[in-house]
């Protein structure tokens, strides 16, 4: 099973350090890990994306809510939450191909930011799923290069109603 | 007035009342070490950083005050690293102090960097670099506040040499800011006492299983009534030694793979298991899922994350260990689970502890019934690791907290002495013996410079086997008697090197002898080394193998 920890740190030097090394050494397993500062500039939110069924898991929030620097660790259900991922994909195009990626980046709304004679570079930003699925048509044996940022999340407060 | 960071650092561990330390010095920390020259602390010089940090232990452990040490920073630091580990599996409240490359050179590689603080972030409940003298005193008002609070645990703080030096105005007393976390309201906890003191009184078969946390939180007074109060016979584990007195009519002695058969036969009978401050170790269940597989199973532990780690429980309360039982106490009303007891009677009675007394050769868990004997269960135990502090364990009665001292968690050999000295140094008037095995003795023997120099007279009782005893016992059983690399040849003669030091040596080959040397030791007023020549045969049962159920256990007839 996933499920999307987010967890809000006071923002120490070495924080992050502490969070990932407790995976690494409880060996938990990591799919994602997205870091970066929320509202309050002291306050970083860290969203791991994770496995492991529901002991584990528990285990897992107990074992993070115990590092000193954690102020709150939450299991952001996936119906429940709002989640993005930010990929930027560079393609290899030929005279020929440019057309469809074309197409394809349109059909999914992906920014054309980059293009030379033979590459285009998308960005596209939405659920892993539909990251997933643009890669896979857009052939992963055409991709050049590819940068992602991992999951970041926050709770659907429409749904807590 | 301005102050250097040193002056900041030797002033802040005097507002702790740190009277001593125990350090080794090295080219960073000269700042810390001009300060200390005329500090009111006492410093004591071990012969390696692992003795520092051990002695520093040992010290926390026998008094429940936070142990303190210093090392320079890369090999100073990296020589922590097993002393980190120890206090941290086993809730030891340490500060270690780390010499670091100033912070113009952090990073680069420079003469004795080491990365110490990324080094340590598994084995230290937190840790600092500490990159402005302006943080210094903050920083250790937060680390010894961490270190004894809630679970304790080792802190860490790396001090690179310029911090150390610089001069700045002089800090106030900091408002510690720690994150706080979320608290059980109270009422939610009563009223799961209130569930727990109901499971209790439907039960028949009761026990309580008692670990470190009862030590560490001063319950075993509370634990006792309780136990009276709900006739539950009691086992400690390794950790827990002290914490119920092993000499009450309701003992079971300890838990697990080196238990007592009735300790381990009465877990797997009960039909409630009340754990307090103890966590699951695999050498305490064996088999998880034949661990007290007929009880309904409490849990009392500070530890959220321990609750559910290992074993589900069907219930459980977080808070310190003294304050729930209290509560409980008052809630449970009185029973006598008659039957319940006449059967641990029986068992008591049919599976005593036991071993072979030879009348030529030593055995070793002799040597502990007479140190038993002859300091009438009064004295602090440490031990080394392996077969010495099985038997150290198994024999020696202990009735009070902070008298049993142990590496249970990491199994670090080489602890026993240099804790023996910690201990030592925080409760003078005591007796203290290190039970030693004849390998683990040798990983930290150089600290007899230490204990001989500073007059910080503790007994070694050497159980000197010749061999890597608890490696070789497995090997024996379970490898086909392949002693593979497990005998000590080239031992030295250990009276010489107790008398190279300048502290007393005593050679035992008979078991005869063994009543007087001890006596002897204790009345010498100086660092005593007792070589006992024990069985080279002996081993430790009875013993649940690895992974197994522990209510099947080896005995000696029957390996
Ligand atoms: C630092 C360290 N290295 C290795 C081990 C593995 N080990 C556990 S017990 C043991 C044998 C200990 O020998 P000794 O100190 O002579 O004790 P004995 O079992 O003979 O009483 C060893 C090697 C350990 N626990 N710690
Ligand atoms: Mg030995």
């Amino acid at each position: 099973m996933r499920h999307i920890i987010s967890v809000l740190v006071r923002n120490h030097p070495g924080v992050l350090s502490h969070v990932v090394g407790l995976f690494t050494q409880r060996s938990y397993n990591i799919e994602s890990l997205a870091a970066g500062v929320t509202e309050n500039p002291e306050i970083t939110r860290i969203t791991i994306v994770v496995t492991g069924d529901e002991r584990v898991l528990d285990q897992m929030m107990k074992q993070v809510n115990k590092l000193v620097d954690v102020l709150q660790v939450n299991d952001l259900k996936y119906s429940q939450a709002i989640t993005r991922e930010l990929a930027i994909i560079t393609i290899k195009t030929s005279p020929q191909s440019r057309r469809e990626v074309i197409e394809i980046a349109n059909v999914f709304n992906a920014k054309i930011v980059d293009m030379s004679e033979d590459t285009i570079t998308l960005e596209l930003s939405g659920t892993e799923r539909v990251l997933q699925n643009l890669v896979r048509l857009l052939n992963p044996a055409n991709i050049d290069e590819m940068a992602r940022t991992g999951t970041i999340a926050l709770s659907l407060k429409s749904s807590e109603q | 007035m301005k102050k250097t960071g040193a002056k900041i650092f030797v002033e802040t561990l005097r507002e702790h009342k740190i009277g001593t330390v125990f350090g080794y010095p090295g080219g960073v920390l000269l700042p810390i070490y001009d300060e200390l020259y005329h500090a009111d602390i006492r410093h004591i010089l071990t012969r390696h950083e692992q003795g520092a940090i051990h002695a520093a232990d040992g010290y926390a452990r026998a008094t429940g005050k936070t142990g303190v040490c210093i090392a320079t920073s890369g090999p100073g630091a990296c020589n922590l690293v097993t002393g980190l580990a120890t206090a941290f599996m086993d809730s030891v409240p340490l500060v270690a102090f780390t010499g670091q490359v100033p912070t113009t050179m952090l990073g680069n590689d420079s003469f004795q960097e080491a990365d110490i603080y990324g080094i340590s972030i598994p084995i230290t409940k937190y840790n600092y670099l500490v990159k402005e003298t302006s943080h210094l005193k903050e920083i250790m008002y937060e680390a010894f506040h961490l270190a004894n609070s809630g679970r304790p645990g080792p802190v860490l703080i790396d001090l690179p040499k310029d911090v150390q030096a610089i001069e700045i105005n002089n800090p106030p007393i900091p408002k510690l800011t720690l994150p706080q976390k979320p608290k059980c309201p109270v009422e939610e906890r009563n009223k799961r006492i209130e569930e727990i003191a109901a499971l209790i009184q439907d039960s028949k078969c009761p026990v309580i299983y008692a670990g470190g946390g009862i030590i560490i939180s001063g319950a075993n007074e509370i634990l006792q009534k309780l136990a009276e109060k709900i006739s539950a016979p009691g086992t400690t584990i390794l950790m827990g030694k002290g914490g119920f007195p092993e000499d009450h009519e309701l003992s079971l002695g300890m838990l697990g793979m080196h238990g007592t058969r009735y300790a381990n036969y009465a877990v797997s009978e009960c039909d409630l298991l009340l754990a307090v401050g103890a966590r699951f170790d695999d050498r305490v269940t064996g088999k998880v899922s034949t661990f007290a597989a007929k009880a309904k199973i409490i849990h009392l532990d500070i530890d959220p994350a321990e609750v559910g780690k290992i074993i589900q429980t069907d219930a459980f309360v977080i808070g310190d260990a003294q304050e729930v039982l209290e509560l409980l106490c008052k809630k449970v009303k009185k029973k006598t689970n008659k039957e319940w007891l006449k059967q641990i009677h029986a068992w008591k009675k049919e599976y005593p502890l036991s071993y072979e007394k030879k009348s030529n050769v030593i055995s070793p868990q002799y040597v502990v019934e007479q140190i038993y004997e002859q300091t009438a269960g009064q004295a602090i135990i440490t031990t080394e690791v392996g077969q010495n502090q099985m038997w150290a364990a198994q024999y020696f009665k202990t009735s009070k907290p902070r008298t049993f001292i142990t590496s249970g968690g990491l199994g670090t050999m080489g602890y026993g002495f240099p804790a023996a000295i910690g201990a030592k140094t925080g409760c003078p008037e005591r007796i203290v013996f290190d039970v030693a095995g004849d390998g683990s003795f040798q990983m930290n023997i150089q600290e007899l410079a230490t204990a001989v120099y500073n007059k910080i007279n503790v007994k070694i009782a050497l159980l000197n086997n010749g061999c890597l005893g608890m490696v070789r016992q497995w090997q024996e059983i379970f490898y086909g008697r392949r002693y593979s690399q497990t005998t000590l040849q080239g031992n030295p003669d250990f009276v010489k090197v107790a008398e190279g030091y300048g502290a007393v040596g005593i050679r035992v080959e008979k078991p005869n002898e063994v009543p007087s040397a001890i006596q002897k030791a204790i009345e010498i007023d100086r660092p005593v080394v007792i070589d006992f020549h024990v069985d080279p045969e002996a081993n430790v049962f009875p013993m649940v193998p690895p992974g197994g159920a522990i209510n099947q256990m080896l005995d000696r007839e029957q390996k």
